[in-house]
């Protein structure tokens, strides 16, 4: 797999280069987070009760800032036409993107995520679950993403249109991944975990096959 | 090793191009598509890439149609289109091995394409330093970095300075002597021995009167 890995190493170094989308996504991400304690008032438990939910919320908003931007820069320049020339699946194009979104904007996230928690006042012995939820729950939130960006592609307001296309499909990741890392909740989480992972396995496959589809129709 | 087209008509969005065009490419050969600003040459160019489906007739590579196995047929071509495929943060040299790696054909050398197209001295050079030429150049370098029998090229002269367009038609002609077919579009006169011109002009779309049910 010569192509694929060559072209997720372009896309890590152009990131890298670039610097943009990635540090805007963790950068972001702290930020709206932080305006919470502002908007409902510094009490700690208050916060405490709803961290998990305020920080997959703001994971998920994350995720989009930079999902427009997916396939839009090599449609334009025509990367994307020697990508479906060259032997690699545009199913494949689109895992490789998909993955590289998501060590770009998705693995920073899981990094900064303890800190944004412990400062709203996050019960610290919940970080570990709350972290391996994102684990679990951001790569498809990538995955669905690609799906997105490839439908607007060529669309004016891209941007808007990939949120409004992609934020429904994240509701049911949004609930499991609340409930799995939410301390309140009864029992372990595992049933939540599991689901997590299957929406994760199931995303695996469909969504490079969709937005390949979606890729296809943009090039002809 | 033979291109065909017969019968072919294409459309862009609504608007009909062309119709009732054909040919037929043996190795050595090349078909110069002419002809005005949105006649077409483009389209006809990425049709045969195998982007998008005419709308009526066939295109067949050693007589079988190009969808049948397009993956085998797309290793066979080399298509430079109008964009030249060029992130600005990355050197001449990465592109050039990502190029070349995306198409499973490592580079061992890249030193040898870019000086073929008169690059030598940009190696390390980021593509936003580039003028509109030596990124024209640059994309022509995929054809020297590694063989592919067929060449689509479409407009391969924009842009490009007196002595890289005698790079290029040589390069055409060393690839025909060897047994490559090339197809491309221009609007300037390339010095090619024996090449078939083709204008689109004479391929006008037939118009089909639709007469109201009601």
């Amino acid at each position: 797999m010569v192509s694929f890995k060559a072209l997720l190493l372009r896309d890590l170094r152009l990131a890298f280069r670039q610097g943009g989308d990635g540090a805007m996504a963790v950068i972001f991400f702290v930020l709206a987070a932080l305006l919470f304690p502002f908007g409902l008032g510094p009490e700690p438990e208050a916060l405490a009760r709803d961290a998990v939910g305020i920080v997959w919320v703001m994971a998920l908003l994350a995720s989009l800032l930079a999902l427009d931007r997916l396939f839009q820069g090599d449609w334009e320049d025509g990367s994307l036409d020697l990508m479906a020339l060259s032997p690699l699946p545009l199913e494949l194009v689109v895992l490789a993107k998909a993955l590289g979104h998501w060590l770009v904007s998705g693995l920073p996230l899981l990094i900064a995520a303890p800190i944004v928690a412990s400062m709203l006042q996050f019960d610290t012995a919940g970080l570990p679950r709350l972290v391996a939820a994102l684990a679990l729950g951001t790569p498809t939130l990538s995955l669905l993403g690609a799906v997105g960006a490839a439908l607007t592609l060529g669309a004016r307001r891209a941007a808007v249109l990939v949120s409004l296309l992609v934020l429904p499909l994240e509701i049911p990741l949004l609930i499991f991944g609340v409930a799995a890392a939410d301390p309140a909740a009864t029992g372990d989480g595992s049933t939540q975990f599991m689901v997590l992972g299957a929406l994760l396995a199931l995303a695996l496959p469909l969504c490079p096959w969709a937005a390949a589809a979606a890729l296809r129709q943009a090039l002809d | 090793m033979r291109l065909t087209a017969e019968g072919l008509a294409a459309a862009r969005g609504e608007r009909p191009l062309f119709s009732g065009l054909g040919f037929a490419l043996e190795p050595g050969a090349a078909l110069v598509l002419t002809g005005p600003n949105g006649s077409g040459k483009s389209s006809l160019l990425r049709l045969v890439a195998g982007f998008g489906r005419p709308t009526a007739g066939a295109i067949r590579w050693d007589g079988k149609p190009l969808h049948d196995d397009l993956e085998v047929y797309r290793a066979q071509i080399h298509y430079v289109g109008h964009q030249e495929a060029l992130k600005p943060a990355l050197t001449v040299t990465e592109t050039l091995r990502f190029w070349a790696a995306l198409a499973e054909r490592p580079l061992r050398d890249p030193a040898e394409p870019l000086a073929a197209l008169g690059l030598g001295q940009k190696a390390k050079t980021p593509c936003r330093f580039l003028s509109s030429g030596q990124r024209r150049r640059l994309a022509l370098s995929r054809l020297v970095a590694w063989q592919a029998p067929l060449w689509l090229l479409d407009e391969p002269t924009v842009g490009l300075d007196d002595e890289a367009l005698g790079l290029v038609a040589s390069l055409i002609e060393r690839h025909r002597a060897g047994g490559g077919i090339v197809v491309l579009s221009t609007h300037q006169p390339l010095p090619l021995a024996g090449a078939n011109s083709l204008s689109l002009a004479d391929f006008p779309p037939v118009k089909i009167l639709v007469t109201a049910e009601w």
